[in-house]
């Protein structure tokens, strides 16, 4: 802003959004070009983008929505160990993880229709069925994922059914293991549904996403079951936590390893990064915790520990998309970086741009 | 090249619909952008406040805005890399566009560069880009986006439940959900239509549906905007840019004329003056749910991991 | 346009004010057209020009002259067509002193009075006697006498050298020399080059003189009457050619015939002479026909032989009633009621500041328009009331605002630019209380004809006998076409009585006709709305004549005869018109020939001749005198007969050419409320060292009463601003983006800062000049949905003295960082600067004030203006 002698007879100055900024904001990350003095004239474009504006538009997903990510892969996770559990013969850990399946998938629900932009509507999603969409397909797997988690989580509650007891006493069996069945896609779909976007950090994670996010229900149902369920109960949980830990590690690592070196940096920045950073601490912590956590306390403790990593992480990877949605670098340095290596490697049938 | 429009059923009877944005005879007077508003009813975007983007003051494709003019001033290296990297194109050996009608053979011979000038101001009217795989429209959960008889993607409000996928599937940054329309002043109480919806351009399906031309179209005082049969449309841009090589002026490029490209080709093709990311677009798009089969090969993997990994802790005892 | 080889674009910025007529600049580029922009702004139009040149405002003539002298120098011109159809072969009169002789001003400078008495600039006889029949006109055909036009026109332009081109207008010679070789390589036989031009060339003091300097030019490549050729006046509002024919000005009746004065147009024989002679050639020797009908047309049966057909009816102009006349008489207290129609003075008027204080000291003031414009709320909100100069609880004005129909809820025609008329039909019904203007003003008459029924003060008999019945259309609204019907004409008794006339030379001087506007004769013809057609691309003429009806004649191009040979042939085939038909004996070809059909190419009349019998078989020029394209302009011209460059009112450059600063004939208003900055170095001229221009921008429409309160435009270009250079950004701190403060010697404006390489210094006279940019389409209100400061209130008031516009194109201004102080402290900081820089009413104005004002030839030089 400039001044002037005139200053104190100014009427004061409306606080300017940062969208608007005259660089007064957010430095803007340049391109290859060199760069006129910020401020001085009319931002000359720089090579790689119009204003610095984002090329892809973040989706209106807020909160409820990484939230979602997070409970449904809780639902998920605790439908298996439910279904384990069941098969298994552990009946406090089966009614805990049933009932937390219910809750989660409960919550889950929820969270989707405060997303929605017009809740009334949330029905639609069950109008169709496309493969297309990991959208439509996952609003289908919670379903059949809620139907059968709702029945066996029923079974387990000692409320009066009257006739229909009976019912439910012989539907839960089979119910517990179709949301033991379903568990796994509802706590892997959301994987392709970040993946399945023009969002550069949720598509550059594609490969490997799906192992994070399993990986990551599977300890935060754990670390749930073991806050809930005794530890004689929990061993397989405490396993599977531990698994979950070591894939949740691995699979992140072989991920970023994977992913374009410009794509994976908002996983490492900001907010997200700090998020994601604090993931894998709470991650091993509550992993070493999982190992030994005979003691009350140590498997309450570590089963907070793996639910807030697991949290962290979903809240980590999903508003790392939303960061690189907003910058236009993480979009065209790539998409340049590929289409070079293509041109290098001699194929320039496939490109957008031609000159006839 | 796959018909989007057989994929989904209708009788391709119609010649597929789409544009031709001739960005170089553009004088950015944003008639189409107003001529769009009024038709569809969309409201005031933004804040009515100056941006300082050279004459944009709308900064974006979006819910409200369904044609967006870009301004963009350059100076003589700018113009000079354009042309450059323009005549880079050539000599990678594009045009093999793996095309089976033999392009026309032109610009060959002697190309004199046109006086070059110290300044440069580049003006172009965005849209969506109606793509033949359209990452929104596969994306979309409820079928409110739709692919119609003329080829293009629309959006039906009346099914549309706000839930935003479509916006993180369109890789051109198109297709945004209505929010906050807002409509200035006091005095004037326009009604927003269909907040919370996803929204954008239809190319003017009620329009076409009464044999009629888009608004933009219609209304662009420069046929800079060019309105047709699709395939007529890419031959015309194939003509203008190889006229345009000829004069020397190499920075002339098409833009989703390709059907071998990251989404299939658009309906609505650009003729530019430099390299895509100068306005705002992406130089390699990608519909997403071209990787989505491996996607969920992969998913159903890490699935079956979980599963696994779940079957052995339990069979390892309950302790 | 579109059959130009070359279009210059000057003085306009035709992309972003005419973007709907670019599409045939676009079409003709298509072609392989060069075009060119000479600006002092890099435009939307530049854009997508093969080349834009920068200029630095106010020194067009120079430009124009360097060309002028450099195709004379170099013996560029085309020849045949400059001998036969120009009259530079003509010989001037021996008492013609040019501007050569007489150190920058021409003979018969009055100064005394600032004006100029014309008798010198005259034609000589075969003795050298200056003479006003121009028939007797002495010729050189070789073109070598030093009294030949062509001659003087060397001497008149030899100073305006590319170095001088360089030295003023800061544009190199690399630069001049491409855009000579341009026009001369697209001139001639084969090619043609077309200038367009608008406000950048017609809001300066030396306006006229521009396109003066253009159409010498252009004749000289004959480059006039000819497909792709001319000088297109790109004009302003919808139908603002409309309101010259049938005008809105003060001077003038409709079809270009003058508004009487006193002293000049006493007598009905005064009147008639003073328009043209009987002796002359050419169609105006006929404009008693053309009067009688038009009085005919208002005063029916009352206008007879014997009163003169009621000429005395007609008010009488005892000086210039011009819109800043009326402003001033308004600040003297000399004007008690004022309707505003269809205009935003206190934002679109030059010194915004002295119309709302103008407007403040009247009794009523009635504003008409489609929206609460600034010129109906500055009594509330406006500047003054904000910086304490005006309490709205003092002003004694009472303001009426009424309702105005738009465009689409009414029909009638528009006449655009190519004096095509083009009717419109109404689309909706208006809302609410708004009515359109044409009920409005039958209405208010017939109240008023009521009020004063059976009156016997002859005072009131011009109000009583003018012709008042309209029929209602089926909504019962009066029917426009029949105003159409009675603009066209129609016989007065006899045989055809009522019958619609098919053309002008069917008016007669006897009381047998009426008609309301001779030129637009025949846009009723057959009793059909011609001004209504509508096949698609005009039908499968080149010239498109089934859309609309250009007048005259449906003639789309002017002058057409120009576009053959003296024997009747094409020029060239690539560039036929018109052509004459040896086996029919007749004129004929792709347009309706503007000549007497049936005149043969080698016709010459007998010398007692008079009117359009007078004309020669190659007399193209069928509305002059004397049949030929002025070079030299012997009148119609108050300001000299040739172009002379003069420095704007205020620059801070000296005048390179001519000791004189200033055009010595400009209209001048010295006043404290309209001061001016010193000039060219002088004393406290550095207090405004920057030039400033104002213009427009395709996403507003002029002082923003219809577009700043559409919400669709407003955010298209939201706020005021100013575009500067990088340089001057950085000499003054300024930020792009942030604000600015922009001082006159007049007021003070805030806009928010573009800093761009589209403005660049300029090097004059060896040394930078910058130039600010300010669009002007915004004005200090709380109705709009945008407003901010005026650019108007900057400008001052100084005029062309041949068309009174303004000279809103250039000024001089200092720039500063940050916003503009509120409140008193504005005033202040304004007063502050004009004592720094020691400004006072006699600032530029060091000569006697023009008071005179010339109306007397309007006829000769308006027709095909
Ligand atoms: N969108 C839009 N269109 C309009 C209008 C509008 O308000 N908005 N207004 C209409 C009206 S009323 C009119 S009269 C026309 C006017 O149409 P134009 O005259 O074309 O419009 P302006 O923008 O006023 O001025 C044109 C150009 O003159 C340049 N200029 C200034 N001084 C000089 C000079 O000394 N020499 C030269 N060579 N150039 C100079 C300015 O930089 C500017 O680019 O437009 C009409 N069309
Ligand atoms: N500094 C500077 N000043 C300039 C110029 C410049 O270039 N620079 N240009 C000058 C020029 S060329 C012009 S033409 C003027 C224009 O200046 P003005 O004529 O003062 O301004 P407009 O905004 O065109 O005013 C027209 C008004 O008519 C209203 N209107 C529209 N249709 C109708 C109708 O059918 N009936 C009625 N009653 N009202 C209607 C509109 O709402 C609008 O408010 O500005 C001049 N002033
Ligand atoms: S550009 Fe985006 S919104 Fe348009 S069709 Fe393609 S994917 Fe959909
Ligand atoms: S917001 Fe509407 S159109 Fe977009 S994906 Fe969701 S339902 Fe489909
Ligand atoms: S086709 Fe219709 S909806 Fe699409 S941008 Fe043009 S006017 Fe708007
Ligand atoms: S209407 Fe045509 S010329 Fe105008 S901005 Fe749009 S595309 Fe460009
Ligand atoms: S506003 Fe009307 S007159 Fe002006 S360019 Fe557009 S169509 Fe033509
Ligand atoms: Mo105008």
């Amino acid at each position: 802003m400039s001044t002037s002698d005139y200053d104190q007879f100014r009427p004061p100055e409306p606080e300017r959004r940062r969208r608007r900024g005259f660089g007064g904001g957010k430095r803007r990350r340049g391109g290859s070009t060199a760069r006129v003095p910020a401020d001085s004239m009319v931002p000359e474009v720089e090579f790689t983008s119009y204003y610095g504006r984002n090329v892809v538009k973040p989706p209106p997903w807020e909160w409820p929505v990484a939230l979602y990510l997070f409970t449904g892969g809780v639902a998920g996770a605790s439908g298996v160990l439910a279904a384990g559990a069941q098969i298994a013969g552990l009946p406090v850990l089966r009614r805990n993880t049933r009932l937390a399946a219910l809750a989660a998938v409960g919550v889950s629900g929820a969270a989707l229709v405060a997303d929605l932009g017009r809740p009334e509507r949330a029905l639609n999603m069950l109008r169709t069925f496309k493969v297309t969409s990991p959208m439509s397909v996952g609003s289908w797997i919670l379903t059949a994922f809620s139907a059968p988690t709702s029945l066996a989580a029923v079974a387990e509650l000692p409320i009066p059914l009257g006739r229909l007891r009976k019912v439910v006493d012989v539907l839960q069996g089979p119910a517990g293991l179709a949301a033991g069945a379903f568990g796994p896609p509802l706590a892997g779909y959301t994987a392709v549904l970040l993946a399945d976007t023009a969002i550069p950090t949720w598509n550059g994670a594609r490969q490997h996403l799906p192992f994070v996010f399993v990986s990551s229900a599977s300890l935060a149902a754990s670390g749930l079951a073991m806050i809930t369920t005794p530890s004689d109960e929990t061993g397989p949980a405490r396993r599977l936590a531990v698994l979950g830990v070591v894939g949740d590690l691995v699979a992140m690592r072989v991920m970023e390893a994977h992913m374009d070196p410009v794509v994976v940096e908002p996983l490492h920045e900001g907010k997200p990064g700090k998020l994601l950073h604090l993931s894998e601490r709470l991650a091993i912590a509550g992993g070493i915790g999982a190992l030994f956590a005979r003691r009350r306390w140590v498997a309450v403790a570590s089963g907070l520990a793996l639910m807030a990593a697991s949290a962290c992480t979903r809240f980590g990877v999903f508003e790392a998309g939303l960061e690189s949605a907003k910058d236009p670098r993480y979009t065209v340095v790539p998409q340049r970086r590929r289409l070079e290596e293509r041109r290098r490697r001699g194929e320039v049938d496939d490109s957008i741009t031609t000159v006839e | 090249m796959g018909d989007p429009r057989t994929e989904v059923g209708w009788p391709t009877v119609e010649p597929r619909k789409g544009f031709f944005t001739d960005t170089s005879i553009c004088i950015g007077c944003k008639a189409c952008e107003v001529a769009c508003k009024e038709w569809n009813h969309n409201p005031q975007d933004g804040d009515l406040e100056l941006t300082g983007w050279s004459y944009d003051n709308t900064q974006a494709l979006g819910a409200s805005t369904w044609r967006h003019v870009a301004f963009v001033e350059q100076s003589r290296e700018q113009l000079v890399a354009a042309r450059r990297s323009g005549q880079a194109l050539v000599e990678l050996g594009m045009p093999t566009v793996r095309s089976d009608d033999a392009a026309p053979d032109n610009a060959a011979g002697d190309v004199t560069p046109p006086d070059t000038d110290e300044f440069r101001w580049l003006m172009a009217s965005d849209v969506c880009k109606h793509c033949t795989h359209a990452g929104c429209l596969d994306v979309c959960p409820t079928g409110a986006l739709f692919r119609t008889e003329f080829g293009s993607v629309v959006v039906q409000a009346d099914v549309c439940n706000g839930c935003g996928t479509c916006v993180a599937g369109c890789p051109f940054g198109v297709v945004q959900r209505r929010d906050d329309g807002t409509v200035g002043t006091a005095s004037r109480g326009y009604d927003v239509p269909n907040r919370h919806v996803a929204q954008k351009c239809t190319l003017c399906y009620d329009r076409l549906l009464d044999d009629g031309v888009p608004a933009c179209a219609k209304t662009c005082p420069t046929t800079s905007i060019k309105f047709g049969d699709r395939d007529e449309l890419v031959d015309d841009a194939r003509r203008r840019v190889a006229a345009m090589h000829a004069e020397g002026r190499t920075e002339a490029r098409l833009y989703g004329a390709n059907p071998y490209d990251g989404v299939g080709g658009t309906g609505s093709i650009f003729l530019l003056l430099d390299e895509p990311e100068v306005y705002g677009l992406p130089p390699d798009p990608r519909v997403c749910t071209a990787d989505l089969p491996q996607m969920w090969r992969r998913a159903g993997a890490a699935m079956a991991g979980m599963a696994v990994a779940a079957a052995v802790s339990f069979v390892m005892g309950r302790r | 346009m579109v059959n130009a080889d070359c279009i210059v674009l000057m003085g306009g910025n035709m992309a972003e004010a005419h973007p709907v007529g670019f599409g045939w600049v676009t079409d003709a580029i298509a072609r392989g057209s060069r075009v060119i922009h000479v600006d002092p702004r890099f435009t939307r139009t530049s854009a997508v020009s093969d080349r834009h040149i920068g200029i630095r405002a106010g020194t067009d003539i120079v430009l124009l002259g360097g060309l002028i002298n450099h195709v004379l120098t170099h013996e560029l011109y085309f020849r045949e067509y400059v001998v036969a159809y120009t009259n530079a072969a003509t010989m001037l009169s021996e008492d013609y002193r040019d501007t050569e002789d007489l150190d920058g001003l021409f003979s018969g400078y009055d100064e005394e009075q600032a004006r100029y008495d014309n008798s010198t600039w005259a034609y000589a006889d075969a003795e050298g006697r200056s003479t006003t029949t121009y028939g007797d006109a002495a010729r050189d055909e070789t073109l070598t006498d030093p009294r030949t036009v062509l001659q003087t026109l060397k001497r008149h332009f030899a100073r305006y050298t590319p170095e001088m081109v360089a030295r003023s207008c800061g544009i190199t010679p690399e630069e001049f020399a491409y855009l000579a070789d341009s026009i001369v390589e697209n001139s001639g036989r084969e090619r043609t080059t077309c200038f367009g031009y608008a406000t950048g060339w017609t809001q300066h003091t030396m306006g006229a003189q521009i396109i003066r300097t253009a159409a010498i030019l252009q004749l000289l490549m004959g480059n006039v009457g000819r497909p792709g050729s001319g000088i297109m006046a790109l004009r302003g509002h919808a139908s603002i050619q409309g309101s010259t024919d049938i005008p809105t000005l003060f001077n003038l009746l409709p079809g270009y015939l003058p508004m009487p004065s006193v002293g000049v147009h006493d007598t009905w024989t005064d009147y008639l002479d003073a328009i043209a002679s009987t002796e002359q050639k050419g169609y105006w020797a006929d404009r008693e026909n053309y009067v009688v009908s038009l009085l005919k047309a208002w005063f029916g049966d009352a206008a007879t032989a014997e009163n003169d057909w009621c000429y005395d009816y007609l008010p009488r102009l005892d000086g210039p009633a011009g819109t800043y006349q009326t402003t001033v008489e308004m600040l003297e207290g000399n004007v008690d009621g004022y309707f505003v129609l269809g205009q935003n003075p206190a934002v679109g008027s030059a010194n915004g500041r002295q119309q709302r204080m103008a407007m403040s000291h009247l009794k009523w003031l009635v504003v008409r328009d489609l929206n609460m414009i600034e010129s109906a709320t500055w009594w509330l909100d406006g500047p003054e009331i904000a910086s304490g100069e005006l309490r709205t609880e003092e002003i004694a004005t009472e303001v009426f605002f009424m309702p105005a129909a738009t465009h689409v809820e009414k029909s009638g025609s528009f006449t655009q630019t190519q004096r095509l008329l083009q009717w419109r039909h109404q689309a909706l019904a208006p809302p609410g209380q708004a009515e359109s203007d044409l009920d409005f003003f039958l209405e208010l008459g017939a109240r008023i004809r009521a009020r004063l029924a059976g009156s016997d003060d002859p005072r009131d008999r011009p109000l009583l006998d003018l012709t008042w019945d309209y029929p209602n259309d089926a909504e019962g609204k009066p029917d426009p076409e029949a105003v159409l019907r009675e603009i066209n004409g129609f016989y007065v008794g006899g045989p055809r009585d009522g019958e619609p006339l098919e053309a002008y030379t069917q008016m007669r001087a006897d009381g047998s006709t009426a008609g309301g506007c001779w030129i637009y004769t025949g846009v009723y013809a057959g009793g059909v709305n011609q001004a209504s057609r509508r096949v698609p691309h005009g039908g499968d003429s080149p010239n498109q004549h089934e859309w609309g009806w250009a007048w005259p004649a449906d003639r789309r191009i002017l002058y057409n005869r120009a576009s053959a040979d003296p024997e009747g042939r094409p020029w060239s085939e690539r560039k036929k018109l018109v052509w004459w038909d040896a086996d029919q004996g007749i004129w004929t070809g792709l347009d309706s020939p503007d000549f007497p059909l049936d005149r043969a190419p080698g016709a010459r009349p007998d010398a007692d001749a008079v009117g359009p019998a007078a004309l020669t078989g190659d007399d193209p020029f069928i509305m002059q005198s004397d049949g030929k394209g002025w070079l030299f302009a012997p009148k119609g011209m108050v300001d000299g007969p040739l172009p002379t460059h003069y420095e704007p009112q205020e620059s801070p450059v000296a005048n390179a050419l001519y000791p004189l600063q200033q055009a010595p004939t400009r209209v001048t208003f010295p006043r404290t409320d309209n001061l001016d900055a010193p000039s060219a170095g002088a004393p406290g001229s550095d207090v405004y060292p920057y030039i400033f221009t104002t213009y427009r921008l395709t996403e507003h429409h002029t002082a923003g009463g219809m577009s700043r309160w559409s919400p669709f435009l407003s955010e298209l270009q939201p706020q005021m601003f100013c575009e500067v250079s990088p340089a001057l950004a950085a000499e003054r701190g300024l930020v792009n983006g942030g604000w600015a403060t922009i001082v006159s010697a007049r007021a003070a404006i805030e806009a928010r800062v573009l800093v761009t390489d589209r403005m660049r210094p300029l090097i004059v006279d060896g040394r930078p000049v910058h130039q600010v940019g300010l669009p002007y389409h915004w004005g200090v209100g709380t109705q709009a949905v945008v407003s901010g400061d005026a650019a108007n209130d900057l400008v001052g008031v100084t005029l062309d003295p041949n068309t009174q516009i303004q000279e809103s194109k250039v000024a001089t201004c200092d720039v500063v960082a940050g916003r503009r102080p509120r409140g008193r402290a504005l005033v202040d900081l304004v007063t502050d600067y004009q004592q720094r820089a020691g400004v006072t009413v006699d600032t530029d104005n060091e000569r006697p004030i023009q008071k005179h004002f010339d109306n007397t030839e309007a006829g000769d030089s308006g027709a095909h203006g």
